[in-house]
């Protein structure tokens, strides 16, 4: 267990780098190929809830809109709007998961506490139901359909992206740089402040920060990440369910990252493996295996609340008890 | 526009799922003033209270029984709950407690299915109450006018409880200031443990009263849980005034939506809220600051 | 148990359950379907059903020594009710499973996302449950193909069946989703056509159960037919409170679909009286000979007698098997052009066939009506059967509406 805890613990030294070195050689690792992408996919959503959760301290319970958003911009943009390139896709659905962050954000945040974890969930069932009705655009109940699959156009060469592994690491690069984005920002002088107000926030205020702004901001950050997961979901299956913002996709995020760590750079992508990986083993062999996923949760939540990665790393990034 | 009996004939519907609301809310509210836990459980046991209401009447064929013991089953449940799992939690962050009753929802969702099977069950109301009531302007199920006399007793008795008795007391007196009613000696775990059990139970019983309209089903306090949570929310968290006006309005918005704009029918609820939390933050009759 | 011995036991809980697949790729190379389906969730039980009707007809398959000479194999996976989760579960099917075919899918939505999946790994489709869009372009591909009946044909024959036999005045309750909506705009048409009158049509919340603010209306406008598409624990609920105001003593009720789960939930009780449509009714045995042959060996296996839901599932599996033989290969190009040559069959109700220009079944179906509470026959003797309406390629829509030139 010590020599384990050593590896996490200079594992934690140079995340950046060591994803980029642990993630090129995933795909190999799992005994399920298909489902590497799903891991990073969900990874890189959970890891846009912990920057809220994790080092916000503010527990949404709506992040299904900004990863629906994000999803369903890129669609309506290759599917309704026949935009033909994939990153103006992506730009799309980025984009409006930001502007969702920045509107709702605006408004959760005026709230803290239970309060706020309500409200985010009401953001998030209010786009579901509008969503749900507006099917001329989403598709309604029976998803959106209709989104081409596209090559990855760099300059004048044009690749396909069609195959599993090469699906693989298209989103590898993207989401290796929302790892590295990430780190940017808790490290920059604003990553410092959002520690500050997770641990206190009222002495972060007696510091002179402007606390709201800082929150709202992370909000919107956290959203763009949730986004970028939702529009590279899109690319992958082609095809958006409403599903994609219903309450059960936030409850999920939660999850994994609770699982993986909240508070710790690598929790989100360790606990969405974890997650995935035994819902997908459980599921073939045991009928009610919901029953055991909850069971296992709840065991985590009473005896490991720092999850798998933060007892590994022993709390290095952990989140403190507070 | 529609007619003026199909206006009465929706508030009374109205009125119907308020109370089911109420009930809910109620209990959320209560452990949530007392104890500062979110019972993400509170949908699943309601569900709990149906089927205990299903398995009671299929072996001692009285609803009667059946809506005496099941609450007092779902209680029970609550309380083993408390004791062996909850009380785990105190002194950590609130959400702790969400996240755990979060899962424990989902272990009692898929529980039931198991030991009930995957196909819902019916829960018939008694022979005497099966009928509808001409009330001259229209007819209404009497199983329904049924429901809202039993709530509105089980409310004035808790009234009563919580307003009256000893022990009553210490529950508001807990609610307001822990630390003080701990100085005067008076053990709190036991206080909570009781008040866990008797929220539980009120949602066992808002359970079995909803299980002869809709049937006894594994999903059915999925959403209900959420609708409660707003109904908290918008009442003041921990304000048992606040629980019973605001489940009286959302019932009367749902189902007023319901007959007007049923696309918008599930969006008002939350719409509801964000309105009522941005222009009053700490909902009709909550009290600032509490629990931010 | 503490922290260290906790994480230790879930680790190699973990590494037990991914031994499996290592062990399971070394045997020899059966012919592998895939089956997703939801066994949790709300469909559960129909969920159930499908995966007994599936695996039935891989064991009498098997039992006859397979298909070219290969054992056949059904892989069930939980989709879980969820377009997404259907989707990964396919890919993962078809890529690590390296499963020839996908049969299986039991709502729409989910439905389009596997056939979304299906089209690009080029692995032919059966689906089994209903849904216009799935047999229609954009969404359709040649290896595409629609084991049920979709909201078209069956509105379409039941409404046709209800204006001819129980009243031309109608008022539509419907649970405002694509099926519903769907149900709704069919069952409208098809009353007009017929020189009915709808008096007026209520769409309600999928889930919200609650109807008793519009029965006064309904009641008031004294219409001879109230049709409802009341799905899932949304039927039973409105049965309830149809019984709490004595309405069916004052007019008919009748719905495009009843299914076999809900009838044992709501019994004669709920369900005495009330028409519906259904694409398999397991007393149609006594005069089909097909019918017999299957429920005599699901009731033998399971005790209890198939749904719909689980007899599409049986057929599709066994088409696939049958286009196996056709083609003398399991590429699905082949098999699909196969199906489509000899497109007649019959494996549990009668003849049924493929249309060649969108792969779409055409079959019979029943008009049945409850059985009053003491006429209910055993345990799953319900209702009587009170029609059988052909199968007819014009229920539906026609090749060029469905856009195939």
């Amino acid at each position: 267990m010590s020599i384990l805890r050593g590896v996490a613990i200079r594992i934690g030294a140079h995340p950046v780098l060591d994803f980029w070195v642990f993630f090129a050689v995933f795909p190999f690792i799992l005994p399920n190929r298909t489902m590497a992408t799903q891991v990073l996919i969900f990874g890189l959503l959970a890891m846009g809830f912990n920057l809220l959760y994790g080092y916000t301290g503010l527990l949404s319970f709506g992040h299904a809109a900004y990863y629906g958003l994000g999803a369903y911009g890129c669609g309506i943009a290759l599917a309704k709007l026949h935009v033909g390139s994939l990153w103006l896709g992506l730009a799309a659905g980025l984009g409006l998961a930001g502007l969702g962050g920045l509107v709702i954000g605006f408004f959760c945040l005026r709230r803290r506490g239970i309060y706020f974890a309500m409200l985010t969930l009401a953001f998030a069932q209010l786009l579901y139901f509008i969503a749900f009705h507006l099917a001329d655009w989403t598709g309604g109940d029976d998803g959106l359909r209709g989104i081409p699959q596209l090559t990855l156009g760099l300059g004048p060469w044009q690749y396909s992206i069609e195959t599993t592994l090469a699906f693989y690491y298209f989103a590898y690069v993207l989401v290796g740089l929302a790892v590295g984005a990430l780190k940017r920002i808790l490290d920059s002088p604003f990553g410092a402040v959002l520690r500050a107000i997770r641990e206190n926030t009222s002495r972060a205020v007696a510091c002179g920060y402007d606390v709201n702004r800082v929150k709202h901001l992370s909000f919107v950050f956290s959203a763009c990440f949730a986004g970028l997961a939702g529009s590279l979901d899109t690319l992958r299956l082609t095809v958006v369910p409403v599903e994609s913002l219903y309450w059960t996709t936030s409850g999920q995020t939660v999850m994994m990252t609770l699982l993986g760590g909240a508070g710790t750079f690598f929790g989100p992508f360790v606990g969405a493996a974890t997650f995935l990986v035994l819902e997908e083993r459980l599921s073939r062999v045991l009928e009610a295996w919901p029953i055991v996923i909850g069971a296992i949760f709840s065991a985590f939540v009473l005896f490991l609340p720092k999850g798998i990665w933060g007892t590994l790393t022993g709390g290095i990034y952990g989140r403190q008890s507070a | 526009m529609p007619e003026l009996s199909t206006l009465v004939a929706q508030v009374f519907t109205g009125l119907v799922l308020g109370m089911i609301y109420v009930l809910l809310a109620i209990g959320l509210s209560l452990i949530f003033g007392l104890m500062t836990v979110v019972n993400f459980a509170h949908g699943a046991l309601y569900m709990l209270g149906a089927y205990f209401g299903v398995f009671l009447l299929t072996y001692t064929k009285s609803f009667w029984i059946a809506l005496i013991v099941a609450p007092l089953m779902v209680g029970v449940v609550g309380l083993l709950i408390e004791r062996f799992l909850i009380r785990r939690l105190y002194g950590r962050s609130p959400d702790d407690a969400l996240l755990l009753t979060f899962g424990l929802s989902l272990i009692l969702v898929e529980g039931v299915k198991v030991f009930w099977g995957k196909i819902g069950l019916t829960l018939d109301p008694p022979r005497a109450l099966a009928g509808a009531v001409d009330l001259g302007f229209m007819t209404f199920p009497a199983y329904r006018l049924f429901l809202v006399a039993v709530i509105a007793a089980v409310l004035i008795a808790l009234y009563f409880f919580l307003g009256r008795t000893n022990i009553g007391l210490i529950i508001r007196a807990g609610s307001r200031d822990p630390l003080m009613v701990r100085a005067l000696g008076i053990d709190l775990g036991r206080v909570w443990l009781v008040v866990f059990g008797i929220g539980t139970a009120l949602a066992g019983l808002a359970g079995i009263l909803a299980g002869p309209m809709r049937g006894a089903y594994a999903e059915m306090g999925v959403t209900m849980v959420i609708e409660s949570f707003v109904v908290v929310v918008v009442g003041g968290m921990g304000s048992l005034l606040g629980a019973v006006v605001a489940g009286l309005l959302i019932g009367q918005v749902v189902g007023l939506t319901t007959l007007f704009v049923p696309k918008l029918a599930e969006i008002m609820v939350f719409l509801v809220m964000a309105v009522v939390l941005l222009v009053r933050p700490s909902g009709l009759f909550g009290e600032a600051g509490l629990m931010e | 148990m503490d922290r260290r011995s906790f994480l230790a036991t879930t680790a190699a809980g973990a590494a037990a359950l991914s031994f499996p697949t290592v062990l399971r790729a070394q045997s020899k190379d059966p012919l592998r379907i895939g089956f997703p389906l939801p066994l949790t969730g709300p469909f559960g039980a129909l969920a159930a059903d499908q995966q007994r009707g599936a695996t039935l007809a891989m064991d009498e398959l098997n039992a006859k020594g397979g298909v070219l000479g290969r054992k056949v194999e059904v892989l069930f996976r939980d989709d879980q009710l969820k377009p997404a989760v259907g989707a990964q579960r396919t890919k993962e099917l078809i890529e690590n499973d390296k499963v020839q075919f996908v049969v299986g899918g039991l709502a729409a939505h989910v439905q389009m996302a596997i056939n979304e999946q299906t089209k690009k790994s080029k692995v032919l489709f059966i689906s089994v449950s209903q849904s216009d869009e799935i047999s229609a372009k954009p969404d359709t591909s040649p290896l595409t193909f629609h084991e049920a009946l979709n909201p078209t044909i069956t509105s379409r024959a039941v409404g046709n069946w209800i204006a001819q036999n129980l009243g031309k005045k109608w008022w539509i309750i419907y649970a405002d989703y694509a099926w519903g909506k769907q149900n709704n705009a069919v069952l409208t048409d098809t009353l007009a056509k017929q020189g009915g009158t709808l008096l007026g049509s209520t769409p309600y919340p999928l889930g919200s159960a609650e109807f008793s603010a519009h029965l006064p209306k309904i009641q008031a406008a004294k219409p001879e037919v109230l049709v409802s598409m009341t799905p899932g624990a949304d039927n039973i609920a409105f049965l309830k409170q149809i019984n709490s105001f004595g309405m069916k003593k004052q007019m008919k009720i009748a719905q495009p679909l009843v299914w076999l789960p809900q009838l044992k939930e709501g019994g004669g009780e709920l369900y005495g009286d009330v028409y519906g449509g259904t694409s398999f009714y397991w007393e149609i045995e006594d005069t089909i000979p097909s019918a017999k042959k299957y429920v005599d060996t699901y009731r033998k296996k399971h005790n209890a007698p198939p749904g719909d839901y689980g007899a599409y599932a049986f057929s599709g599996v066994m088409e696939i098997a049958r286009g196996c033989e056709l083609a003398k290969s399991t590429d699905s190009e082949a098999v699909a052009a196969a199906l489509r040559k000899s497109p007649v069959y019959d494996h549990y109700k009668g003849k049924q066939w493929w249309r060649a220009c969108d792969n779409k079944s055409f079959q019979d179906l029943w008009i049945t009506r409850g059985r009053e509470p003491g006429k209910v026959k055993g345990e799953w003797g319900f209702v009587d059967v009170v029609a059988k309406i052909p199968a007819n390629e014009e229920l539906d829509r026609t090749c060029k509406e469905k856009g195939h030139a």
